[in-house]
């Protein structure tokens, strides 16, 4: 037996749910399907042309179509911008070539998650990334994956490349000459696009290049920026169009000296919400313009409007066959065929009976059942009827009956692409199930764990047992170790497909079954425990005053609701609105509980029968009895003696008013930021504010912000760190003002725009001298162990410390989030929390929930498109992973950390009770792993739902993250605690 | 306690039903394509117009907290005016607190008020009748364990499930399965009627079942 405090459990607790989830995350977004001939290194052959009889003679590949390929990637280009009003508007000339020049024009749909990598990787290999890919897009490895761009440099064509650098890291070495410019200074969108046209007039004059890429950013930064409507878009289009037309006049020109004509591809990598956004997957975020021109299409009779759709994934194929190339290995998409309908028929017969080879290839490698797929069927009919052509080609037929021949097999062919590109995009996704199973058995022993200590964790003491080597549980032990073992090499050796868990290290894999065997046999001891004690304790009367108030009501509901509502696509999506719902509720009911209080105090009239109370079920039992063995005094709200007698004067009224205070505070929030999907459109504060318009109110809010800031701070810093404050917040607003988004007083219009690198490391130093004094208090604490009150100050520092990180990491229009986010915790601290006297764990769970909603208040969702990677790079000249992921994260999870250091402090200074950290710390991480642990299971439920990557998957992603912060907070918890423990 | 007092609780709560069921009902007479969710305002007045009828009828008739002293008829005037301005202020409360929960400040305004009305119909006006404008008693019954009457424990409950029904009523909003009745504030006014009419049917059968158990301290 080992006896814990229960901040210490729960902090190990949580750290073994996030290895839990780790595995779990692992199994279920799958490495992506691969063709297994990518390890053998050398050439293929191609496959010959089929033939009845007698073999033919064209085994060779195709010779290319075209001499010289440019690829104008525009970023973020949606379809309408092109065929749409705007089309018309803005690109003339692109407009004339789509209704009149010799050109195709599509709308391709690009698949989710939309973000600019796994866009560029779907248009050069063909295949579905996984959604592993958006994590990748931060620090994008280079691509193993077979694609366009390295059969291209095989075949010795000359790349030239000029764009977004993600390509450079995608592809490296690959370009025999290239620019890359750097796409996370979102507010430039003149300069990113100019890095790239500066070149376009010396490289058109020279001929010495066979394939041109040039990726423009400057649509997307304006997206972000402000949105689909702004009138930036205008003048970004004909910009672009112009460019269009310098390329297009200069091929042509340069066609008169060559035998081939040259192609020219017009392409977005993904369209942009009505918000301006990226990432998810409506409509206008998929459907992105794909045009190819060239000399070699036939002119257009008329105006036809309405381009047909075709999937993003089928510009590889069609490039390659355009280039000459062999298609790459793992593409998913099938040849665009109008770019070679004039061909000869025998040529457009071939290169549809390639990209159904290199198809049926694939499905045969990743289907175990491939020959009752119709496509594969289809296929092999198409081959033969093919055959039979050849034949009747190679004796020179008659024409007529050769060419209707020729157009049914070609018919067939298309069909059978079609059904192979599509049986195989389903195939993609597949889970690794087995890894998936640990990780839920790991997460849910100590979700287990955590839900049968409440008693004794909650309990005054503070303390649990811990059984660790019982005799009896032993044999158990070693047994289940011995089953899961046997289970493990059961699975391994007759799994077909990739298991990551099988592919680990058999010392990994035997760690992870002892500590299975291990959590299960403390389950089955606490539960033996509990049974033999519960006989004891129902003997004996159950505790007389523990009764639940409204607010245990509301928590156990809202918490149990919330839960729930995860397994709803749209209650994910609008995760916010049941946050905002159940803060506006938990402020009505404080209000209730402060106005009977202050009006009845009627906590000694002897309590009549009320039904409901006895329908709790087990868990809120064992709660019951927690606040009954705590509630010796400050039980809750009844205990607390008539409260118009305990204050006067104002403060009376402020108690009665602070609720609505807070509830005000809320829906000015709410209005700053509209996010979700549903609502996500509507026009809220945030916008109004961030538009060029509004920069002088910007300004006035964010300097009005960053001084309620100081003040509602300072008042429990030390003189010093007041002063390092101020000058930090200074140093924020004079970011803000160097990077162009707030102006000084005594300036009229923006001057020149720098990064503000000087400015925000000033502000870092600070953000490291506050809290290295906050440390050097703590430390102090510890070792005098005499000052309570050092520790206070210790520990306000350290939430100012990151009060000033956060401001910084803010963008100015969310600075209001943060000045709200202090009122609300000073109010509540000051006329809430003081003197309605609610416990620990109340407060623990109030502050969790506030802390969820300033998350949302925040801007944030469960979308990946809304995280501010912006905050990464404040103060950094280049990108660097770890500090620029750090940042990123601390800017999007501010709301919670915030809250919850303030908890440490509001409980460590408050509370007399020794106990109440390593209550809230275990409260905390009880009331985290609920979510993930549920969600998990829901999640695996619900693997085959439609809406499992653009909607469940980004939210399994935040749930990781935000379990790996709580298991952070639990540690800084626990450290807190550890303190105390020491110092009595 | 007797018998006959739960009876008659019974068969006003009947009525306040049926005079729901009408609501639902009878326009359709008088009025061309009436449906609750398409002229969804005009049913929102007619039910309160007919809730507060009912409720008005039934304090005269039955007098449930029949007091013996007579009062004057300034007395009773003052009264009315304070009732009034109860309610009006009970509306605009009610406003001001769907537009902290979120609901839209500008557009919509006349929804949201109408489904003011009708939540201060099912609660507001029920305690005007029972207890007056007298908040204190309000305060006290709606405190833990402060009702002196079987009307007034049917008062408490009535109000909670009316309150939980439009809490309630806002859950479908998010969804999206675009049906018409996820448009604010239609799931929510149509929650609390449920919410209402289901505290109506609750209440007596609720004092029925637990009526060896309560003991008030006035009666
Ligand atoms: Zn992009
Ligand atoms: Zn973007």
């Amino acid at each position: 037996m080992m006896r814990l405090g229960s901040g210490t459990f729960a902090a190990c607790c949580v750290a073994i749910e996030v290895l839990g989830v780790a595995v779990f995350l692992r199994g279920f977004f799958p490495a992506p399907v691969r063709s297994s001939a990518n390890t053998r290194h050398q050439a293929e052959l191609p496959a010959p042309e089929p033939s009845a009889g007698a073999s033919s003679n064209w085994t060779k590949l195709p010779p290319p179509l075209f001499s010289k390929v440019v690829i104008v990637l525009i970023d973020a280009l949606r379809d309408d911008f092109v065929f749409g009003s705007k089309g018309v508007k803005f690109m003339p000339y692109t407009t004339y070539l789509v209704e009149k020049g010799a050109s195709h024009s599509f709308v391709a749909e690009a698949k989710p998650p939309t973000v600019t990598m796994p866009r560029i990787k779907a248009l050069m290999t063909g295949s579905l990334p996984g959604f592993v890919d958006v994590i990748r897009n931060l620090n994008s490895p280079a691509l193993l994956e077979d694609n366009v761009i390295r059969k291209a440099k095989a075949a010795g064509k000359r790349i030239i490349f000029y764009g977004d650098e993600t390509w450079i890291k995608l592809f490296p070495k690959h370009f025999v000459e290239f620019d890359g410019t750097t796409s996370f200074f979102v507010s430039d969108y003149t300069e990113v696009d100019n890095n790239v046209t500066r070149h376009l007039d010396k490289v058109l004059r020279r001929s010495d290049w066979d394939m041109l890429i040039l990726h423009y950013l400057g649509l997307d930064h304006i997206g972000h920026i402000s949105g689909p409507n702004s009138p930036l878009i205008g003048h970004k289009l004909s910009e672009m169009d112009s460019i269009l037309m310098k390329i297009h006049t200069s091929l042509l020109a340069k066609e008169r000296e060559t035998v081939l004509p040259s192609l020219l591809v017009l392409c977005g990598d993904h369209g942009m919400s009505e918000m301006g956004s990226h990432g998810a997957s409506s409509t206008e975020e998929l459907n992105t313009a794909l045009i190819f021109i060239s000399s070699a299409f036939e002119r257009k009779p008329g105006d036809i409007r309405h381009p047909k759709h075709v999937q993003q994934i089928d510009v590889a194929a069609t490039l390659a066959i355009g280039l000459g190339l062999p298609i790459p290995r793992d593409s998913v998409g099938s040849l665009i065929f109008p770019i070679v309908e004039r061909k000869p028929m025998r040529e457009q017969l071939r290169f549809l009976h390639l990209n159904t080879v290199q198809l049926s290839k694939l499905l045969k490698e990743n289907v175990p059942l491939y020959e009752k797929d119709p496509g594969f069927e289809q296929f092999k009919m198409s081959e033969r009827l093919h055959g039979n052509w050849i034949k009747l080609y190679l004796e020179e037929n008659n024409s007529e009956v050769l060419f209707n021949l020729g157009t049914k097999v070609l018919r067939q062919y298309l069909d059978a692409l079609k059904m192979l590109s599509l049986s195989l995009s389903t195939q993609m996704a597949q889970y690794d199930i087995y890894s998936m199973m640990v990780g839920t058995v790991v997460v849910l022993e100590v979700l287990a764990l955590l839900l049968l200590s409440i008693p004794q964790a909650l309990h005054r003491k503070a303390e649990l047992e811990v059984p660790l080597s019982s005799p009896v549980f032993s044999l158990l032990f070693y047994l289940m170790f011995l089953v899961l073992s046997a289970l493990h090499v059961i699975v391994c050796t007759s799994a077909e497909s990739s298991c990551y868990f099988c592919g680990l290290s058999w010392l990994a894999a035997g760690g992870v079954m002892v500590l299975i065997s291990a959590l299960l046999c403390a389950i089955v001891s606490v539960l033996t425990k509990m049974f033999f004690s519960g006989n004891l304790s129902n003997k004996t009367p159950s505790h007389p005053n523990s009764k639940w108030s409204e607010l245990d009501h509301l928590i156990l509901l809202g918490t149990v609701g919330h839960v729930l509502s995860l397994g709803a696509s749209s209650f994910v999506e609008e995760e916010h609105q049941t946050w905002y719902f159940l803060v506006n509720t938990l402020c009505l009911a404080l209000s209730q509980e402060t106005y009977r209080n202050y009006f009845l105090g009627d906590n000694s009239e002897p309590q009549h029968h009320f039904p409901m109370e006895q329908g709790l079920d087990g868990a809120a039992s064992a709660l019951k009895t927690r606040t009954g063995g705590d509630g010796t005094e400050r039980d809750n709200g009844h205990g607390s003696p008539f409260l118009s007698e305990v204050l006067e004067g104002h403060e009376k009224w402020m108690v009665l008013a602070s609720p609505w205070l807070i509830l005000a505070c809320c829906r000015l929030l709410r209005s700053l930021n509209q996010t979700g999907v549903q609502w996500a459109h509507r026009p809220d504060l945030g916008h109004w504010l961030t538009s060029s318009d509004h920069k002088a109110e910007l300004s006035a809010l964010a300097a009005l912000s960053l001084l309620v800031i100081f003040m509602l701070v300072q008042r429990g810093c030390s003189p010093m760190s007041k002063a390092a404050l101020a000058l930090g917040l200074l140093g924020v607003y004079c970011f803000r003002a160097a990077i162009g988004s707030v102006l000084f007083p005594w300036q009229q219009d923006n001057k020149d725009i720098s990064k503000g690198i000087i400015e925000a490391r000033f502000v870092y130093v600070f953000v490291l001298g506050i809290l290295f004094t906050g440390t050097k208090d703590l430390l102090k604490s510890q070792v005098i162990a005499a000052d309570f009150k050092i520790k206070t100050v210790g520990l306000w520092e350290i939430y100012s410390g990151l009060v000033l990180l956060a401001a910084l990491l803010f963008r100015p229009h969310n600075l209001p989030v943060l000045a709200f986010s202090l009122l609300i915790q000073t109010v509540m601290t000051k006329f809430i929390w003081k003197p309605l006297r609610h416990d620990a764990a109340e407060i623990t769970i109030m502050h969790y929930w506030f802390g969820q909603a300033f998350f949302y208040f925040q801007g944030n969702s469960n979308n990946i498109a809304t995280v501010d990677i912006s905050a990464g790079f404040v103060g950094l000249d280049t990108y660097m992973e770890i500090p620029a992921m750090f940042l990123t994260a601390f800017g999007t999870y501010a709301g919670p950390v915030l809250w919850a250091s303030h908890l440490v402090h509001f409980l460590s200074s408050e509370t007399s009770s020794g106990s109440a950290l390593s209550h809230a710390c275990f409260c905390y991480a009880l009331i985290c792993s609920i979510p993930v642990s549920t969600y998990i299971i829901l999640v695996t439920s619900l693997r085959y739902h439609l809406f499992i990557w653009s909607v469940f998957s980004p939210k399994l992603l935040y749930e990781g993250m935000h379990l790996l912060i709580t298991a952070a907070i639990c540690v800084f918890f626990t450290a807190m605690d550890q303190t105390r423990l020491t110092e009595t | 306690m007797k018998d006959t007092d739960i009876k008659r609780l019974l068969y006003a709560h009947l009525f306040c039903i049926f005079s729901i069921i009408l609501s639902v009902f009878i326009p359709s007479f008088f009025l061309e394509n009436f449906s609750i969710l398409e002229t969804h305002l005009t049913w929102l007045c007619i039910c309160s117009g007919f809730v507060t009828a009912v409720n008005l009828v039934l304090y005269l008739v039955v007098k449930p907290n029949a007091s013996s002293k007579r009062s004057s008829l300034s007395h009773k005037v003052t009264r009315l005016l304070k009732c009034c301005i109860y309610f009006l202020m009970s509306c605009f409360s009610f406003h001001v607190i769907f537009v902290l929960y979120g609901a839209p400040l500008i557009e919509l305004v006349l929804e949201t008020f109408s489904f003011a009305v009708l939540l201060s119909t099912f609660t507001t006006i029920p305690c005007l009748c029972l207890l007056g404008p007298n908040l204190k008693a309000w305060l006290r019954v709606f405190s833990r364990n402060g009702v002196t009457s079987i009307w007034e424990n049917s008062l408490q409950i009535t109000t909670i499930s009316s309150f939980v029904g439009a809490w309630l009523g806002a859950f479908p909003i998010p969804l999206d399965w675009e049906r018409p009745w996820q448009v604010w504030p239609i799931s929510c006014t149509l929650g609390a009627t449920f919410g209402y009419v289901a505290g109506l049917v609750i209440s007596p059968l609720w004092i029925y079942w637990n009526r060896k158990q309560l003991t008030y301290k006035n009666s």
